[in-house]
Protein backbone atom coordinates (compact mmCIF):
# COMPACT_ATOMS: atom_id res chain seq x y z
CA UNK A 1 0.00 0.00 0.00
CA UNK A 2 2.59 2.47 1.11
CA UNK A 3 4.81 1.51 -1.76
CA UNK A 4 2.18 2.30 -4.30
CA UNK A 5 1.67 5.83 -2.90
CA UNK A 6 5.38 6.43 -3.08
CA UNK A 7 5.57 5.38 -6.68
CA UNK A 8 2.72 7.67 -7.56
CA UNK A 9 4.44 10.52 -5.78
CA UNK A 10 7.57 9.93 -7.74
CA UNK A 11 5.56 9.71 -10.92
CA UNK A 12 3.77 12.99 -10.31
CA UNK A 13 6.94 14.82 -9.35
CA UNK A 14 8.56 13.53 -12.48
CA UNK A 15 5.61 14.84 -14.48
CA UNK A 16 5.91 18.27 -12.86
CA UNK A 17 9.51 18.41 -13.90
CA UNK A 18 8.65 17.58 -17.48
CA UNK A 19 5.94 20.19 -17.41
CA UNK A 20 8.35 22.77 -16.12
CA UNK A 21 10.85 21.92 -18.80
CA UNK A 22 8.15 22.20 -21.39
CA UNK A 23 7.12 25.60 -20.10
CA UNK A 24 10.65 26.93 -20.19
CA UNK A 25 11.10 25.66 -23.70
CA UNK A 26 7.83 27.28 -24.65
CA UNK A 27 8.90 30.56 -23.03
CA UNK A 28 12.18 30.66 -24.87
CA UNK A 29 10.40 30.17 -28.11
CA UNK A 30 7.67 32.74 -27.63
CA UNK A 31 9.86 35.45 -26.05
CA UNK A 32 8.22 38.17 -24.05
CA UNK A 33 5.01 40.05 -24.63
CA UNK A 34 5.75 43.54 -25.89
CA UNK A 35 2.24 44.82 -26.43
CA UNK A 36 -1.11 43.47 -25.50
CA UNK A 37 -4.67 44.35 -26.39
CA UNK A 38 -7.18 43.65 -23.66
CA UNK A 39 -10.91 43.62 -24.31
CA UNK A 40 -10.43 46.24 -26.97
CA UNK A 41 -13.59 47.56 -28.62
CA UNK A 42 -13.47 50.29 -31.24
CA UNK A 43 -16.58 52.02 -32.51
CA UNK A 44 -17.11 54.59 -35.23
CA UNK A 45 -20.24 56.29 -33.97
CA UNK A 46 -22.54 53.35 -33.35
CA UNK A 47 -20.76 51.10 -35.80
CA UNK A 48 -18.57 48.52 -34.06
CA UNK A 49 -15.36 48.01 -36.03
CA UNK A 50 -13.46 45.87 -33.51
CA UNK A 51 -15.25 43.83 -30.88
CA UNK A 52 -13.76 42.84 -27.54
CA UNK A 53 -10.40 41.89 -28.95
CA UNK A 54 -7.59 40.51 -26.78
CA UNK A 55 -4.25 39.35 -28.09
CA UNK A 56 -0.54 39.66 -27.33
CA UNK A 57 2.18 41.04 -29.58
CA UNK A 58 5.50 39.36 -28.97
CA UNK A 59 8.85 41.04 -28.91
CA UNK A 60 11.11 40.57 -31.93
CA UNK A 61 8.43 38.71 -33.82
CA UNK A 62 6.28 39.53 -36.81
CA UNK A 63 2.58 39.42 -36.11
CA UNK A 64 0.32 39.44 -39.17
CA UNK A 65 -3.27 40.63 -39.13
CA UNK A 66 -5.28 39.00 -41.87
CA UNK A 67 -8.91 38.93 -42.84
CA UNK A 68 -11.31 40.14 -45.53
CA UNK A 69 -11.82 43.85 -46.25
CA UNK A 70 -13.72 45.65 -43.54
CA UNK A 71 -12.88 43.10 -40.85
CA UNK A 72 -11.32 45.74 -38.62
CA UNK A 73 -7.66 44.83 -38.98
CA UNK A 74 -6.53 48.30 -40.01
CA UNK A 75 -8.72 49.84 -37.33
CA UNK A 76 -7.07 47.60 -34.77
CA UNK A 77 -3.60 48.39 -36.08
CA UNK A 78 -4.22 52.13 -35.91
CA UNK A 79 -5.41 51.82 -32.33
CA UNK A 80 -1.99 50.48 -31.37
CA UNK A 81 -0.36 53.89 -31.64
CA UNK A 82 -3.39 56.06 -31.01
CA UNK A 83 -3.88 57.11 -34.61
CA UNK A 84 -7.61 57.27 -33.96
CA UNK A 85 -7.18 60.22 -31.65
CA UNK A 86 -7.93 62.64 -34.47
CA UNK A 87 -10.98 60.76 -35.69
CA UNK A 88 -13.82 62.45 -33.92
CA UNK A 89 -16.28 59.58 -34.26
CA UNK A 90 -13.88 56.88 -33.10
CA UNK A 91 -14.51 55.60 -29.61
CA UNK A 92 -12.24 53.13 -27.89
CA UNK A 93 -12.79 51.02 -24.78
CA UNK A 94 -10.51 48.42 -23.25
CA UNK A 95 -6.76 48.57 -22.92
CA UNK A 96 -3.71 48.52 -25.13
CA UNK A 97 -0.63 47.76 -23.09
CA UNK A 98 2.93 48.58 -24.03
CA UNK A 99 5.30 46.85 -21.64
CA UNK A 100 2.41 46.55 -19.20
CA UNK A 101 1.33 50.20 -19.30
CA UNK A 102 -1.94 51.28 -20.88
CA UNK A 103 -1.23 53.66 -23.76
CA UNK A 104 -4.77 55.03 -23.45
CA UNK A 105 -4.15 56.16 -19.90
CA UNK A 106 -5.25 59.83 -19.79
CA UNK A 107 -1.87 60.76 -18.32
CA UNK A 108 -0.05 59.35 -21.35
CA UNK A 109 0.83 61.76 -24.15
CA UNK A 110 0.07 60.21 -27.56
CA UNK A 111 3.16 61.87 -29.00
CA UNK A 112 5.47 59.88 -26.70
CA UNK A 113 3.56 56.72 -27.58
CA UNK A 114 4.05 57.33 -31.29
CA UNK A 115 7.76 57.78 -30.81
CA UNK A 116 7.89 54.27 -29.35
CA UNK A 117 5.45 52.74 -31.79
CA UNK A 118 6.19 53.74 -35.36
CA UNK A 119 3.94 53.26 -38.35
CA UNK A 120 4.28 52.69 -42.08
CA UNK A 121 1.25 53.27 -44.25
CA UNK A 122 -0.28 51.59 -47.23
CA UNK A 123 0.80 54.32 -49.60
CA UNK A 124 4.31 55.71 -49.41
CA UNK A 125 4.09 59.13 -47.78
CA UNK A 126 7.30 61.08 -48.20
CA UNK A 127 6.86 64.69 -47.07
CA UNK A 128 6.46 66.40 -50.43
CA UNK A 129 8.59 69.47 -49.83
CA UNK A 130 11.50 67.72 -48.14
CA UNK A 131 14.67 66.13 -49.44
CA UNK A 132 15.42 62.45 -48.91
CA UNK A 133 17.72 63.40 -46.04
CA UNK A 134 15.19 65.70 -44.39
CA UNK A 135 12.50 63.06 -44.75
CA UNK A 136 14.55 60.50 -42.88
CA UNK A 137 15.55 62.78 -40.02
CA UNK A 138 12.23 64.67 -39.88
CA UNK A 139 11.27 62.98 -36.63
CA UNK A 140 14.43 64.28 -34.98
CA UNK A 141 15.04 67.59 -36.73
CA UNK A 142 11.51 68.85 -36.27
CA UNK A 143 11.58 68.32 -32.54
CA UNK A 144 14.67 70.47 -32.23
CA UNK A 145 17.65 68.14 -32.67
CA UNK A 146 20.20 70.20 -34.60
CA UNK A 147 23.39 68.20 -34.10
CA UNK A 148 24.46 67.72 -37.69
CA UNK A 149 26.80 64.85 -36.92
CA UNK A 150 24.15 62.91 -35.06
CA UNK A 151 21.57 63.54 -37.79
CA UNK A 152 23.98 62.38 -40.50
CA UNK A 153 24.68 59.25 -38.53
CA UNK A 154 21.01 58.48 -37.89
CA UNK A 155 20.20 59.13 -41.53
CA UNK A 156 22.80 56.67 -42.75
CA UNK A 157 21.89 53.98 -40.25
CA UNK A 158 18.16 54.27 -40.92
CA UNK A 159 18.61 54.23 -44.69
CA UNK A 160 20.93 51.26 -44.41
CA UNK A 161 18.46 49.39 -42.23
CA UNK A 162 15.76 50.14 -44.78
CA UNK A 163 18.04 48.80 -47.53
CA UNK A 164 17.91 52.10 -49.37
CA UNK A 165 21.22 53.73 -48.54
CA UNK A 166 23.21 52.43 -51.51
CA UNK A 167 20.55 53.56 -53.93
CA UNK A 168 20.29 57.13 -52.66
CA UNK A 169 23.58 57.94 -50.96
CA UNK A 170 24.68 60.19 -53.82
CA UNK A 171 21.52 62.22 -53.92
CA UNK A 172 20.37 62.70 -50.36
CA UNK A 173 19.34 66.25 -51.18
CA UNK A 174 17.01 65.24 -53.98
CA UNK A 175 13.30 65.57 -53.18
CA UNK A 176 11.75 62.52 -51.50
CA UNK A 177 9.06 62.50 -54.17
CA UNK A 178 11.64 61.86 -56.89
CA UNK A 179 12.11 58.25 -55.80
CA UNK A 180 10.22 55.28 -57.25
CA UNK A 181 7.22 53.90 -55.36
CA UNK A 182 9.19 51.06 -53.80
CA UNK A 183 12.00 53.40 -52.82
CA UNK A 184 9.52 55.86 -51.35
CA UNK A 185 8.07 53.10 -49.22
CA UNK A 186 11.51 52.13 -47.97
CA UNK A 187 12.11 55.84 -47.32
CA UNK A 188 8.95 55.85 -45.20
CA UNK A 189 10.30 52.84 -43.33
CA UNK A 190 13.67 54.56 -42.83
CA UNK A 191 11.85 57.60 -41.50
CA UNK A 192 9.99 55.41 -39.03
CA UNK A 193 13.23 53.70 -37.97
CA UNK A 194 15.13 56.96 -37.50
CA UNK A 195 13.30 57.75 -34.28
CA UNK A 196 14.30 54.32 -32.90
CA UNK A 197 10.87 52.95 -32.10
CA UNK A 198 10.30 49.70 -30.26
CA UNK A 199 7.35 48.48 -32.26
CA UNK A 200 6.65 49.07 -35.94
CA UNK A 201 3.14 48.93 -37.32
CA UNK A 202 2.73 48.35 -41.04
CA UNK A 203 -0.55 48.82 -42.84
CA UNK A 204 -0.37 46.80 -46.06
CA UNK A 205 3.07 48.22 -46.79
CA UNK A 206 3.46 46.41 -50.10
CA UNK A 207 -0.04 46.67 -51.54
CA UNK A 208 0.91 49.49 -53.89
CA UNK A 209 4.24 48.03 -54.93
CA UNK A 210 5.47 45.79 -57.73
CA UNK A 211 6.69 42.24 -56.91
CA UNK A 212 10.36 43.20 -56.88
CA UNK A 213 9.88 46.04 -54.41
CA UNK A 214 7.55 43.82 -52.39
CA UNK A 215 10.29 41.23 -52.09
CA UNK A 216 12.74 43.86 -50.89
CA UNK A 217 10.34 45.06 -48.23
CA UNK A 218 9.60 41.51 -47.10
CA UNK A 219 13.31 40.77 -46.75
CA UNK A 220 13.59 43.97 -44.82
CA UNK A 221 10.81 42.99 -42.42
CA UNK A 222 12.48 39.67 -41.71
CA UNK A 223 15.73 41.54 -41.06
CA UNK A 224 14.05 44.16 -38.87
CA UNK A 225 12.36 41.69 -36.57
CA UNK A 226 15.73 40.88 -35.04
CA UNK A 227 15.48 44.23 -33.29
CA UNK A 228 11.87 45.31 -33.40
CA UNK A 229 8.42 43.94 -32.87
CA UNK A 230 6.44 44.21 -36.06
CA UNK A 231 2.71 44.13 -36.62
CA UNK A 232 1.67 43.98 -40.24
CA UNK A 233 -1.73 44.14 -41.86
CA UNK A 234 -1.79 42.29 -45.11
CA UNK A 235 -4.26 41.15 -47.72
CA UNK A 236 -1.71 38.84 -49.14
CA UNK A 237 -1.98 35.49 -47.35
CA UNK A 238 1.16 34.17 -48.96
CA UNK A 239 2.99 37.16 -47.59
CA UNK A 240 1.65 36.54 -44.09
CA UNK A 241 2.76 32.92 -44.35
CA UNK A 242 6.21 33.92 -45.60
CA UNK A 243 7.17 36.55 -43.09
CA UNK A 244 5.07 36.30 -39.94
CA UNK A 245 5.62 34.29 -36.78
CA UNK A 246 2.15 34.84 -35.40
CA UNK A 247 -1.09 35.48 -37.19
CA UNK A 248 -4.44 36.84 -36.19
CA UNK A 249 -7.46 36.20 -38.36
CA UNK A 250 -10.18 38.79 -37.99
CA UNK A 251 -13.66 38.66 -39.37
CA UNK A 252 -16.43 41.27 -39.04
CA UNK A 253 -14.69 42.95 -36.12
CA UNK A 254 -14.00 39.78 -34.19
CA UNK A 255 -10.70 38.11 -33.60
CA UNK A 256 -11.56 34.63 -34.82
CA UNK A 257 -8.26 32.94 -34.36
CA UNK A 258 -4.82 33.82 -33.13
CA UNK A 259 -1.74 31.66 -32.98
CA UNK A 260 1.50 30.67 -34.57
CA UNK A 261 1.38 31.32 -38.29
CA UNK A 262 2.61 27.86 -39.19
CA UNK A 263 -0.04 26.18 -37.14
CA UNK A 264 -2.82 28.46 -38.24
CA UNK A 265 -2.07 28.09 -41.92
CA UNK A 266 -1.66 24.32 -41.76
CA UNK A 267 -4.24 23.43 -39.24
CA UNK A 268 -6.71 26.22 -38.44
CA UNK A 269 -9.01 25.65 -35.49
CA UNK A 270 -11.95 27.70 -36.62
CA UNK A 271 -13.99 26.80 -39.66
CA UNK A 272 -14.13 30.46 -40.80
CA UNK A 273 -10.34 30.68 -40.74
CA UNK A 274 -10.08 27.55 -42.80
CA UNK A 275 -12.59 28.82 -45.32
CA UNK A 276 -10.84 32.14 -45.63
CA UNK A 277 -7.42 30.60 -45.96
CA UNK A 278 -8.61 28.20 -48.62
CA UNK A 279 -10.19 31.03 -50.57
CA UNK A 280 -13.85 30.19 -49.98
CA UNK A 281 -14.56 33.87 -49.17
CA UNK A 282 -12.79 37.17 -48.67
CA UNK B 1 -33.61 59.92 -86.10
CA UNK B 2 -35.93 62.77 -85.32
CA UNK B 3 -35.16 62.63 -81.60
CA UNK B 4 -31.45 62.57 -82.27
CA UNK B 5 -31.78 65.73 -84.29
CA UNK B 6 -33.83 67.29 -81.54
CA UNK B 7 -31.22 66.47 -78.96
CA UNK B 8 -28.52 67.94 -81.15
CA UNK B 9 -30.52 71.16 -81.44
CA UNK B 10 -31.12 71.22 -77.68
CA UNK B 11 -27.42 70.80 -77.15
CA UNK B 12 -26.66 73.72 -79.44
CA UNK B 13 -29.22 75.91 -77.65
CA UNK B 14 -27.74 75.13 -74.26
CA UNK B 15 -24.27 75.85 -75.52
CA UNK B 16 -25.53 79.13 -76.97
CA UNK B 17 -26.97 80.13 -73.59
CA UNK B 18 -23.64 79.45 -71.93
CA UNK B 19 -21.86 81.59 -74.50
CA UNK B 20 -24.37 84.38 -73.82
CA UNK B 21 -23.69 84.29 -70.08
CA UNK B 22 -19.96 84.29 -70.67
CA UNK B 23 -20.28 87.34 -72.90
CA UNK B 24 -22.49 89.03 -70.29
CA UNK B 25 -19.59 88.76 -67.89
CA UNK B 26 -16.89 89.76 -70.33
CA UNK B 27 -18.57 92.74 -72.02
CA UNK B 28 -19.04 94.98 -68.94
CA UNK B 29 -15.49 94.25 -67.85
CA UNK B 30 -14.09 95.19 -71.23
CA UNK B 31 -16.34 98.27 -71.39
CA UNK B 32 -15.15 99.41 -67.97
CA UNK B 33 -11.50 98.95 -68.88
CA UNK B 34 -11.89 100.66 -72.26
CA UNK B 35 -13.93 103.55 -70.87
CA UNK B 36 -11.58 104.15 -67.94
CA UNK B 37 -8.52 104.11 -70.16
CA UNK B 38 -10.20 106.35 -72.75
CA UNK B 39 -11.12 109.00 -70.18
CA UNK B 40 -8.09 108.86 -67.95
CA UNK B 41 -5.21 108.23 -70.27
CA UNK B 42 -4.77 111.95 -70.95
CA UNK B 43 -4.06 112.69 -67.30
CA UNK B 44 -1.36 110.04 -67.02
CA UNK B 45 1.81 112.03 -67.24
CA UNK B 46 5.08 112.15 -65.35
CA UNK B 47 3.86 114.53 -62.66
CA UNK B 48 0.85 112.30 -62.01
CA UNK B 49 3.27 109.77 -60.55
CA UNK B 50 5.63 112.24 -58.85
CA UNK B 51 3.58 115.14 -57.46
CA UNK B 52 1.09 115.41 -54.63
CA UNK B 53 -2.42 116.65 -55.32
CA UNK B 54 -2.52 119.90 -53.33
CA UNK B 55 -5.40 122.33 -53.64
CA UNK B 56 -7.77 122.38 -56.62
CA UNK B 57 -6.13 125.61 -57.72
CA UNK B 58 -3.03 123.73 -58.79
CA UNK B 59 -4.88 121.64 -61.29
CA UNK B 60 -6.96 124.53 -62.55
CA UNK B 61 -3.90 126.75 -63.08
CA UNK B 62 -2.13 123.95 -64.87
CA UNK B 63 0.55 123.56 -62.21
CA UNK B 64 2.09 120.09 -61.83
CA UNK B 65 -0.13 117.91 -59.70
CA UNK B 66 -0.46 114.19 -59.18
CA UNK B 67 -1.37 111.34 -56.90
CA UNK B 68 1.97 110.07 -55.69
CA UNK B 69 0.85 110.46 -52.07
CA UNK B 70 -2.25 108.42 -52.89
CA UNK B 71 -0.30 105.57 -54.43
CA UNK B 72 2.17 105.42 -51.57
CA UNK B 73 -0.72 105.72 -49.11
CA UNK B 74 -2.55 102.84 -50.77
CA UNK B 75 0.50 100.60 -50.50
CA UNK B 76 1.10 101.58 -46.87
CA UNK B 77 -2.50 101.09 -45.74
CA UNK B 78 -2.92 97.85 -47.71
CA UNK B 79 0.33 96.49 -46.32
CA UNK B 80 -0.63 97.33 -42.75
CA UNK B 81 -3.87 95.47 -43.42
CA UNK B 82 -2.03 92.48 -44.90
CA UNK B 83 0.49 92.27 -42.07
CA UNK B 84 -2.31 92.31 -39.52
CA UNK B 85 -4.59 89.97 -41.46
CA UNK B 86 -2.16 87.22 -42.47
CA UNK B 87 -1.39 85.81 -38.99
CA UNK B 88 -5.00 85.98 -37.87
CA UNK B 89 -6.42 84.72 -41.16
CA UNK B 90 -3.90 81.88 -41.43
CA UNK B 91 -4.53 80.92 -37.81
CA UNK B 92 -8.26 80.80 -38.43
CA UNK B 93 -7.70 78.85 -41.64
CA UNK B 94 -5.60 76.28 -39.78
CA UNK B 95 -8.33 75.92 -37.18
CA UNK B 96 -10.92 75.40 -39.92
CA UNK B 97 -8.90 72.82 -41.80
CA UNK B 98 -6.77 71.02 -39.23
CA UNK B 99 -8.89 70.95 -36.10
CA UNK B 100 -12.29 69.78 -37.33
CA UNK B 101 -13.06 68.22 -33.94
CA UNK B 102 -12.37 71.42 -31.98
CA UNK B 103 -15.46 72.92 -30.41
CA UNK B 104 -14.61 76.40 -31.70
CA UNK B 105 -14.47 75.11 -35.28
CA UNK B 106 -18.19 75.30 -36.20
CA UNK B 107 -18.56 78.67 -34.48
CA UNK B 108 -15.55 80.02 -36.32
CA UNK B 109 -16.93 78.79 -39.64
CA UNK B 110 -20.22 80.65 -39.18
CA UNK B 111 -18.55 83.77 -37.83
CA UNK B 112 -16.01 83.85 -40.62
CA UNK B 113 -18.70 83.57 -43.29
CA UNK B 114 -20.67 86.31 -41.56
CA UNK B 115 -17.63 88.55 -41.40
CA UNK B 116 -16.99 87.89 -45.06
CA UNK B 117 -20.50 88.90 -46.01
CA UNK B 118 -20.66 91.91 -43.72
CA UNK B 119 -20.74 95.30 -45.49
CA UNK B 120 -17.22 96.70 -45.58
CA UNK B 121 -18.37 100.06 -44.27
CA UNK B 122 -19.24 98.40 -40.96
CA UNK B 123 -15.66 97.16 -40.72
CA UNK B 124 -14.65 100.80 -41.14
CA UNK B 125 -16.94 101.70 -38.26
CA UNK B 126 -15.35 99.00 -36.13
CA UNK B 127 -11.86 100.30 -36.89
CA UNK B 128 -13.11 103.82 -36.18
CA UNK B 129 -14.27 102.73 -32.74
CA UNK B 130 -11.16 100.65 -32.05
CA UNK B 131 -8.41 102.95 -33.33
CA UNK B 132 -9.60 106.40 -34.44
CA UNK B 133 -11.59 107.21 -31.29
CA UNK B 134 -8.92 106.22 -28.75
CA UNK B 135 -6.09 107.79 -30.76
CA UNK B 136 -8.07 110.91 -31.50
CA UNK B 137 -7.03 111.05 -35.13
CA UNK B 138 -7.68 109.45 -38.49
CA UNK B 139 -4.72 107.33 -39.48
CA UNK B 140 -3.22 104.91 -41.94
CA UNK B 141 -3.14 102.41 -39.09
CA UNK B 142 -6.90 102.67 -38.63
CA UNK B 143 -7.35 102.21 -42.38
CA UNK B 144 -5.09 99.17 -42.23
CA UNK B 145 -7.11 97.68 -39.39
CA UNK B 146 -10.34 98.23 -41.34
CA UNK B 147 -8.84 96.52 -44.39
CA UNK B 148 -7.53 93.71 -42.21
CA UNK B 149 -11.14 92.94 -41.31
CA UNK B 150 -11.86 92.74 -45.03
CA UNK B 151 -8.91 90.42 -45.64
CA UNK B 152 -9.14 88.10 -42.63
CA UNK B 153 -12.20 86.09 -43.69
CA UNK B 154 -10.86 85.77 -47.23
CA UNK B 155 -7.44 84.58 -46.03
CA UNK B 156 -9.08 82.19 -43.57
CA UNK B 157 -11.09 80.58 -46.38
CA UNK B 158 -8.27 80.41 -48.90
CA UNK B 159 -5.92 79.03 -46.24
CA UNK B 160 -8.47 76.40 -45.30
CA UNK B 161 -9.03 75.31 -48.87
CA UNK B 162 -5.35 75.18 -49.76
CA UNK B 163 -4.53 73.14 -46.64
CA UNK B 164 -7.39 70.80 -47.47
CA UNK B 165 -5.81 69.97 -50.82
CA UNK B 166 -2.88 68.33 -49.01
CA UNK B 167 -3.63 64.63 -48.54
CA UNK B 168 -4.57 63.58 -45.01
CA UNK B 169 -1.92 60.86 -45.20
CA UNK B 170 0.82 63.50 -44.96
CA UNK B 171 -0.51 64.54 -41.56
CA UNK B 172 -0.75 60.94 -40.38
CA UNK B 173 2.80 60.29 -41.53
CA UNK B 174 3.92 63.26 -39.46
CA UNK B 175 1.99 62.14 -36.40
CA UNK B 176 3.28 58.59 -36.79
CA UNK B 177 6.87 59.73 -36.30
CA UNK B 178 5.86 61.31 -33.03
CA UNK B 179 5.58 64.92 -34.08
CA UNK B 180 3.18 67.13 -32.14
CA UNK B 181 0.19 68.29 -34.12
CA UNK B 182 1.18 71.93 -34.53
CA UNK B 183 4.57 70.82 -35.82
CA UNK B 184 2.97 68.56 -38.39
CA UNK B 185 0.87 71.45 -39.69
CA UNK B 186 3.71 73.93 -39.66
CA UNK B 187 6.49 71.81 -41.12
CA UNK B 188 4.82 69.30 -43.39
CA UNK B 189 1.36 70.54 -44.41
CA UNK B 190 1.97 74.27 -44.77
CA UNK B 191 5.13 74.03 -46.88
CA UNK B 192 3.28 71.71 -49.23
CA UNK B 193 0.43 74.23 -49.49
CA UNK B 194 2.73 77.22 -49.89
CA UNK B 195 1.62 78.46 -53.30
CA UNK B 196 -2.03 78.16 -52.37
CA UNK B 197 -1.45 80.16 -49.23
CA UNK B 198 0.39 82.96 -51.02
CA UNK B 199 -2.28 83.07 -53.72
CA UNK B 200 -4.87 83.53 -50.99
CA UNK B 201 -2.94 86.48 -49.56
CA UNK B 202 -2.80 88.09 -52.99
CA UNK B 203 -6.51 87.63 -53.59
CA UNK B 204 -7.35 89.12 -50.20
CA UNK B 205 -4.92 91.96 -50.84
CA UNK B 206 -6.45 92.73 -54.22
CA UNK B 207 -9.96 92.63 -52.79
CA UNK B 208 -9.07 95.03 -49.99
CA UNK B 209 -7.13 97.32 -52.33
CA UNK B 210 -10.37 98.15 -54.11
CA UNK B 211 -12.32 99.05 -50.98
CA UNK B 212 -13.24 102.69 -50.43
CA UNK B 213 -16.01 102.50 -47.85
CA UNK B 214 -14.04 101.22 -44.83
CA UNK B 215 -11.40 103.90 -45.37
CA UNK B 216 -13.69 106.94 -45.34
CA UNK B 217 -13.62 107.41 -41.61
CA UNK B 218 -10.41 105.56 -40.82
CA UNK B 219 -7.56 106.67 -43.09
CA UNK B 220 -9.82 109.59 -44.09
CA UNK B 221 -7.84 110.96 -47.03
CA UNK B 222 -5.23 113.65 -47.53
CA UNK B 223 -4.30 116.01 -50.34
CA UNK B 224 -0.65 116.10 -49.36
CA UNK B 225 2.28 113.88 -48.53
CA UNK B 226 2.94 113.98 -44.80
CA UNK B 227 6.14 115.74 -43.74
CA UNK B 228 7.51 112.62 -42.15
CA UNK B 229 6.93 109.00 -43.13
CA UNK B 230 5.38 108.22 -39.74
CA UNK B 231 2.54 110.51 -40.83
CA UNK B 232 1.54 107.73 -43.24
CA UNK B 233 0.83 105.45 -40.28
CA UNK B 234 -0.32 107.82 -37.56
CA UNK B 235 -1.92 110.57 -39.60
CA UNK B 236 -4.66 110.78 -42.23
CA UNK B 237 -3.62 109.06 -45.45
CA UNK B 238 -4.89 109.08 -49.00
CA UNK B 239 -5.85 105.88 -50.81
CA UNK B 240 -6.73 105.24 -54.45
CA UNK B 241 -10.35 104.02 -54.19
CA UNK B 242 -11.28 106.80 -51.86
CA UNK B 243 -9.42 109.47 -53.82
CA UNK B 244 -11.10 108.23 -56.97
CA UNK B 245 -14.44 108.87 -55.32
CA UNK B 246 -13.58 112.33 -54.02
CA UNK B 247 -12.09 113.39 -57.35
CA UNK B 248 -15.16 112.16 -59.16
CA UNK B 249 -17.60 114.15 -57.02
CA UNK B 250 -15.46 117.31 -57.11
CA UNK B 251 -16.63 120.22 -59.27
CA UNK B 252 -13.40 120.49 -61.26
CA UNK B 253 -13.05 119.05 -64.76
CA UNK B 254 -9.28 118.58 -64.31
CA UNK B 255 -9.89 116.53 -61.21
CA UNK B 256 -12.46 114.42 -63.01
CA UNK B 257 -9.83 113.43 -65.51
CA UNK B 258 -7.37 112.69 -62.71
CA UNK B 259 -10.06 110.51 -61.16
CA UNK B 260 -10.18 108.44 -64.35
CA UNK B 261 -6.41 108.18 -64.28
CA UNK B 262 -6.56 107.05 -60.66
CA UNK B 263 -8.99 104.38 -61.79
CA UNK B 264 -6.49 103.17 -64.40
CA UNK B 265 -3.81 102.86 -61.75
CA UNK B 266 -6.10 101.07 -59.30
CA UNK B 267 -7.39 98.74 -62.01
CA UNK B 268 -3.88 97.87 -63.18
CA UNK B 269 -2.76 97.26 -59.61
CA UNK B 270 -5.64 94.88 -58.90
CA UNK B 271 -5.38 93.11 -62.25
CA UNK B 272 -1.65 92.57 -61.78
CA UNK B 273 -2.31 91.08 -58.33
CA UNK B 274 -5.00 88.73 -59.63
CA UNK B 275 -2.94 87.63 -62.60
CA UNK B 276 0.05 86.93 -60.34
CA UNK B 277 -2.20 84.91 -58.07
CA UNK B 278 -3.44 82.97 -61.08
CA UNK B 279 0.04 82.27 -62.37
CA UNK B 280 1.11 81.08 -58.93
CA UNK B 281 -1.73 78.59 -58.63
CA UNK B 282 -1.02 77.23 -62.06
CA UNK B 283 2.42 75.88 -61.25
CA UNK B 284 1.75 72.96 -58.97
CA UNK B 285 4.54 72.22 -56.57
CA UNK B 286 4.11 68.45 -56.55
Amino acid sequence: MENKVKTENIKSSAMTTTNEIETTVEKKETSRVRMEAKNLTIKYGTNVAVRNLSMPIYNEKVTALVGPSGCGKTTFLRSLNRMHDLTKSAHITGEVLLDGNDIYDPKVNPVTIRRKIGMVFQKPTPFPTMSIYDNVVAGLKLVGIRDRKLLNEVCEIALTQAALFDEVKDRLNAPGGSLSGGQQQRLSIARALAIKPEVILMDEPTSSLDPKSTMKIEDLIVELKKKYSIVIVTHNLAQAARISDYSAFMYLGDLVEYGKTKKMFQNPEDKRTEEYLTGKFG
Amino acid sequence: MKTLRRRQIQDKIMEGLLVVSTITILIPLLIIIAYVVYNGFGALNWSFFTEELGSPARAMQGQPTGLVHTMIGTLVVDFIGLVLAVPVGVGAGIMLSEYPEHKLNPILRIMNDTLNGMPAILKGLLAFALIVKPMGTFSGLAGGVALAFVMIPIIARTTESSLMTIPWSIREAGLAIGLPRWRVVLSTVMPAAKTGLVTGFLIAFARAAGEAAPLMFTSFGNNYLPNHWTGMIFGPVDTLPQRLYSLAISPYAQWHQMGWAAAIVLLSFVIILFVTARLLTRQKNY
